[in-house]
């Protein structure tokens, strides 16, 4: 019974979280749709739950432990590359608020992420 | 060390339990800031902060032990993953992505067999953990291979071209679906082999390759949104058989949102989703496209830089459409500078951007933003569309069959109904392409044949950076 009713709850969870992430996603414009995927990308990451949760438990061979510290490394790559490489985009698509004009009445902040930004991408290897 | 009575209270699961609540909610609240590109940044980082505390109530309540593998194995992909964020082109984010997707995928199905293998076979475990367990396996292998093998095409390690086995391409992929299932349902039964369990993943792997390498550069955007819910499904199965609640929550909003962004690509390029996965789209339209390109020779007209200058000039209004020539060139700062100059003179400029143009949805954006382009001059297709008409000039750098007429006028096209930019409509067209060749699809392009348009043969970066050096003399 109490079995069958952490499954029933669980099952209820996941189809709550499906209808709201329809909800949500649905508002996400066509411009924004590559950060959107490499932003859920790393959410996805959180597999790296898993893997924290079962390397404690006792039991574990070498092999299993081997397979672990892949697992979580690759949950690692996931979670902070995507994170990292979301943003890296995202600020590009921040920098400016208003065309032209609205560069100038921008508040210094935002001027100096404007620059923060720029600089980053002189700094990318250009094509050649 | 901890205080025993904030070490229990720190463990206790009710506490635990809010901690995830807080992380999902922050996961949920960050996404409806990507609704907008000014929250969006703000948005990424609250997500990641929920990551964080995701990640800290989970080593909370796992207690003692094993503490320097987790570290080893953290430390391993900060080490991979950071600079790899931090060094990947704008250009080469659909390979960056496909392959982050990839190490979810991997994480999920290892992390699968370490269940399997430390209750010696789900024994004294309820069956539906083994099935969701085994599920997450199976499509946590799929994802990691099918990303792989997408990060090869698009990185053109492997071709871009359909690689396919033929019509045995599909019987292959069923028996290997099936075999794979077998070995679930066998284990789930109550086999303990580890043996069958590792057949099954066997069997996923190849099914991903299978999959994915049949299906053309075209058609990319959909594979990389399909492999993305996959691994968001997948996570969320890994979350139901751990009873974690963040994992369900996360993983079905990523799961989601890849299904969405999978339907949306299919609907813009006209394609239903089972079509895609069975691949084999290029193969028609290559002898289609040789056929067309027999009928049309020699109607080509083509144009000089200086030319296309002129014509810029003194237009009023010019529309860029870009595609992924101009990704692979590099060459959306000289794209740019040609805007800003063309601007300079009083011509109105703005960007139209097919839902699919690039390698993964929205790609042209990223690059287009990461070149300073003001992001209220893209216009999505279905506002771009009615400009068209008064429109001077259509400027399209690297763009093909999302401008094909033949999608609109010609049934027998592999693409028609095809929601396409309908270039064909402005006063003019100047298209730059690097030759004749027709694109990923494969497929031949009436529009190059139109007597109003000119060709401009040339990389998308120099051929650009040329014409704004001729407006300098106008």
């Amino acid at each position: 019974m109490i079995v069958a009713s952490t499954l029933t709850t669980n099952l209820a969870i996941l189809v709550l979280a499906g209808f709201i992430g329809f909800v949500v996603i649905s508002r996400v414009p066509n411009t924004l749709h590559t950060p959107l995927m490499s932003g859920t990308n790393a959410i996805h990451g959180i597999v790296l739950l898993g893997g924290l949760l079962i390397v404690g438990l006792s039991g574990n061979g070498s092999f299993s432990k081997v397979i672990l510290v892949i697992a979580i490394a690759f949950g690692t790559i996931n979670i902070v590359g995507g994170f990292l490489v979301t943003d890296r985009m995202l600020e590009m698509f921040k920098s400016k608020p208003k065309p032209q004009e609205g560069r100038e009445r921008s508040d210094p902040t935002e001027a100096s992420e404007a620059a923060l930004s720029g600089a980053e991408s002189d700094g990318k290897p250009g094509a050649s | 060390m901890i205080h025993p009575v904030t070490a229990t209270f720190l463990q206790d699961s009710s506490f635990l339990s809010v901690l995830y609540i807080i992380a999902f909610s922050l996961f949920i609240q960050g996404l409806r800031g990507l609704s907008g590109p000014t929250t969006a940044v703000r948005g990424n980082r609250i997500a990641a902060v929920g990551m964080a505390i995701a990640v800290i109530a989970t080593l909370l309540q796992r207690g003692e032990g094993n503490w320097g593998l987790i570290a080893l194995g953290i430390a391993l992909g900060t080490a991979v993953g950071v600079p790899a964020a931090r060094q990947v082109r704008m250009t080469a984010m659909p390979q960056m992505v496909a392959l982050f997707n990839g190490v979810g995928g991997g994480a999920v199905f290892l992390i699968s067999w370490t269940e399997f293998r430390l209750t010696r076979g789900y024994s004294h475990t309820p069956t539906y953990v083994a099935v969701f367990s085994l599920f997450a396996a199976i499509v946590g292998s799929v994802s990691f291979w099918g990303s792989n093998i997408a990060f090869g095409k698009l990185q053109e390690i492997l071709p871009g071209r359909p690689v396919t086995l033929g019509p045995a391409q599909q019987v292959v992929n069923l028996v290997l679906l099936v075999l794979a299932i077998a070995a679930g349902v066998d284990i789930a039964a109550g086999d303990h082999s580890e043996a069958v369990f590792i057949g099954m993943l066997v069997c996923a792997a190849l099914l991903g390759n299978a999959v994915v390498l049949p299906i053309g550069g075209a058609d990319m955007p959909v594979v990389i949104s399909m492999l993305n819910a996959c691994t968001g499904l997948s996570a969320a199965a890994t979350g139901v058989a751990l009873n974690n609640t963040a994992l369900i929550v996360a993983g079905m909003i990523v799961g989601a949102s890849g299904s969405i962004l999978t339907n949306l690509m299919a609907v813009a390029m006209n394609r239903s989703i089972p079509a895609i996965v069975a691949g084999g789209f290029g193969g028609g339209g290559a002898v289609e496209g040789a056929s067309g390109a027999g009928e049309h020779a020699g109607a080509v007209r083509s144009t000089s830089a200086a030319d296309a200058a002129i014509q810029l000039a003194y237009a009023s209004r010019v529309v860029i459409v870009p595609g992924y020539g101009m990704a692979v060139a590099q060459a959306q700062h000289a794209v740019r500078e040609l805007t800003k100059e063309l601007e300079a003179r009083g011509v109105e400029v703005s960007y139209a951007i097919h839902p699919v143009a690039g390698r993964m949805p929205g790609h042209m954006n990223v690059l287009l933003a990461e070149a300073d382009v003001p992001y209220d001059q893209l216009k999505e297709m279905d506002d771009a569309n009615p400009e068209f008409q008064r429109t001077d000039v259509s400027l399209v750098i690297g763009a093909n069959d999302v401008t094909n007429p033949a999608a609109k006028n010609t049934p027998s096209s592999p693409i028609y109904g095809m929601p396409i930019l309908e270039v064909a409509d402005s006063r003019s067209v100047i298209v730059i392409k690097r030759s004749m060749n027709p694109g990923f699809a494969g497929i031949e392009n009436e529009l190059y044949y139109d007597p109003k348009t000119a060709m401009l043969f040339g990389d998308a970066k120099s051929a650009v950076s040329e014409i704004t050096a001729e407006l300098a003399h106008i």
